[in-house]
């Protein structure tokens, strides 16, 4: 299980597992759970694209999910945001159908573009990944205030001067890179989980943002550890076990949400109660 | 003689005698009335996820029924109808909840896709399982599957007639609909129901792309062309024929297009008609848009 090939997979996932985490601390506090099935998705396009060129299929899905991101950003400033992020998916997929349809891509190498292929990671794919994942954390480390303030009360936000559309585009930028940095390893389908479940567990824990984030890294670690272990011992895809891990920790923190008695369950009566200044700090 | 060979230029040879484009006209309308009319709702509720996801999601019921021989369309159907039920008891009626209930099931079921896919093709060689799973096409549909997407749409579209008044009412003010002792859960639950089949049967006929676009395009821009619901239907029926029925012909004229030979997929041009619309309906009717929207689901209650 730690042989060397297994290596580059192991460390592969340990980053995006981090990234993953804080990223999908704000995918969940934002309520863009739709966003972040999207943008993955859509960007499958984009490496249907690169791989019809003969282009780098990091290219192509940089290049479609920041297409994606700037698609929903503006198409939601006239429709509702639901809307602006099925048009825009729906407009990427097309796209993929078309470029699908003029490859010679056997159906084996667009599963693996779907749903992961761990095994084969080189190397070579190792520094990219590494490089996105840090400028992704470092984005959110950077925003991280205005972005708090704007996901949690987009009103006081504005009248501090945040400009609610222009932190969605910075965040659904955050989410495009996530993206271009794990579909290659753990598939368009299945970044998805790993931004979401985690951190809505997370969320069922404590009302504290930073712990919050931390335990939503640690549980998308766990999930993504006990993935490769299971996978690598089953022979089944890393896939499955993604997502059915993630269904048990999001189930695991609701249950331990319900538990406590003295406390709401419902996600959306979650969000950190400590007062607005005290979380962000005083107005500049 | 001119509008013959304008006609003939339009439509080439054998699009009206080829039995594939017959059904393929026949149940893209069918697909695009059941689309509008569950779409105006699923857009109206802010349920837009839950549809898209619906489609994704059936693919893992879809995958599952070519596993154990049985046709798609049934595990479509039993996937989706359980995977609404989750979703409506996990929370799909918060709005800041929903989009995370949906999402949570989703993430489970595209897991389970990844298993019964992945299963699929190493089962059988049959590799194309994947491909026609997730992108179907209108034209490969056996003849003999048409009259049970007849059933099964005026099933979908007999449960929203049922609904229709106090779904709208409950769509439009949940807290107006509760004050008049409108039972607004079960009538949630009842559109999930009707969601759940409309998208299984445009998943499973004309591929998870297509539903997703015909359920959301004409019904979004319906929405934006007029404010009465009644009115919204209609328009987005037409519209989704149209865009389907237009798809169709320039699909099959595609064929003649490039040097290759090779028709472009269906999908794709029927989504760009819709998407390519809705700029323009946007662009037309935007001057005098409703007040914008802030990004978040606003909070009701």
């Amino acid at each position: 299980m730690f042989s060397p090939f297994m290596i580059n997979a192991w460390e592969a996932c340990t980053i995006i597992a981090i990234v993953a985490g804080v990223v999908g601390f704000f995918t969940v506090l934002r309520g863009s759970a739709f966003a972040a099935h999207a943008l993955p998705n859509g960007a499958f396009a984009g490496a249907a694209a690169a791989s019809l060129i003969g282009a780098n299929a990091i290219l192509g899905l940089g290049v479609f999910s920041l297409l994606g991101a700037f698609a929903i950003a503006n198409l939601s400033r006239r429709a509702r945001h639901d809307v602006a992020t099925a048009l825009a998916i729906v407009a990427m997929l097309g796209l993929g159908s078309l470029f699908l349809s003029m490859t010679t891509e056997y159906a084996p190498e667009i599963y693996s573009l779907l749903f992961g292929e761990v095994l084969g990671i080189g190397t070579n794919e190792l520094l990219p990944a590494a490089l996105i994942g840090a400028v992704c954390i470092a984005a959110i480390l950077f925003l991280y205030r205005p972005l708090m303030l704007s996901s949690i009360t987009p009103d006081t936000a504005e009248a501090r001067g945040i400009k609610s559309h222009r932190m969605e585009l910075a965040f659904l930028i955050v989410i495009a890179l996530a993206t271009t940095m794990a579909v290659p390893v753990v598939g368009t389908l299945l970044i998805f989980s790993l931004l979401i479940s985690p951190a809505a567990a997370a969320r069922s824990f404590t009302n504290k943002p930073a712990t919050a984030m931390g335990l939503s890294v640690a549980f998308a670690l766990g999930m993504v550890w006990l993935a490769i272990a299971l996978s690598y011992t089953t022979n089944l895809p890393i896939g499955f076990y993604v997502g059915v891990l993630g269904a048990v920790t999001y189930a695991v923190g609701r249950g331990r949400a319900g538990w406590r008695p003295n406390r709401t369950v419902s996600p959306n009566q979650s969000e950190p109660t400590a007062p607005v200044d005290a979380l962000i700090g005083p107005s500049r | 003689m001119m509008l013959l060979s304008i006609s003939s230029s339009v439509f080439e040879p054998g699009f009206f005698s080829s039995a594939p484009v017959h059904v393929a006209l026949i149940v893209g309308a069918v697909v695009s009335v059941v689309s509008g009319v569950v779409g105006t709702f699923t857009v109206v509720r802010g349920q837009s996820f839950a549809g898209h996801s619906l489609a994704d999601i059936g693919t893992a019921g879809g995958s599952a029924a070519y596993l154990i021989g049985i046709t798609p369309l049934y595990g479509f159907l039993a996937m989706n109808l359980m995977a609404a039920g989750v979703m409506e008891l996990i929370g799909i009626r918060r709005p800041r909840g929903r989009d995370l209930a949906t999402g949570i099931v989703l993430g489970a079921a595209l897991g389970l896709a990844a298993l019964f896919l992945y299963l699929d093709t190493t089962s059988s060689s049959t590799t194309g399982a994947t491909v026609n799973v997730l992108f179907g096409s209108i034209f490969t549909l056996p003849p003999g599957m048409v009259p049970v997407i007849a059933v099964l749409s005026l099933v979908a579209v007999g449960f929203m007639l049922v609904l229709y008044r106090p779904l709208i009412l409950s769509s439009l003010s949940p807290d107006l609909a509760a004050a008049r002792g409108v039972s607004v859960r079960p009538i949630g639950i009842g559109f999930l129901v009707a969601l759940a089949i409309a998208v299984s049967l445009s998943a499973i006929t004309i591929g998870a792309i297509l539903s997703t676009a015909l359920l959301i395009g004409p019904a979004a821009i319906a929405l934006r062309l007029t404010k009465r619901t009644g009115h919204a239907i209609v328009t987005a029926a037409i519209v989704g024929i149209a865009a389907t029925w237009l798809g169709i012909l320039l699909a099959y004229d595609s064929y003649y297009w490039m040097p290759s030979n090779r028709a472009w997929p269906v999908s794709f041009i029927v989504v760009t008609l819709i998407f390519v619309f809705y700029l323009v309906v946007d662009l037309a009717v935007g001057r005098r848009a409703r007040p914008r929207r802030s990004p978040m689901v606003p909070e009701t209650g």
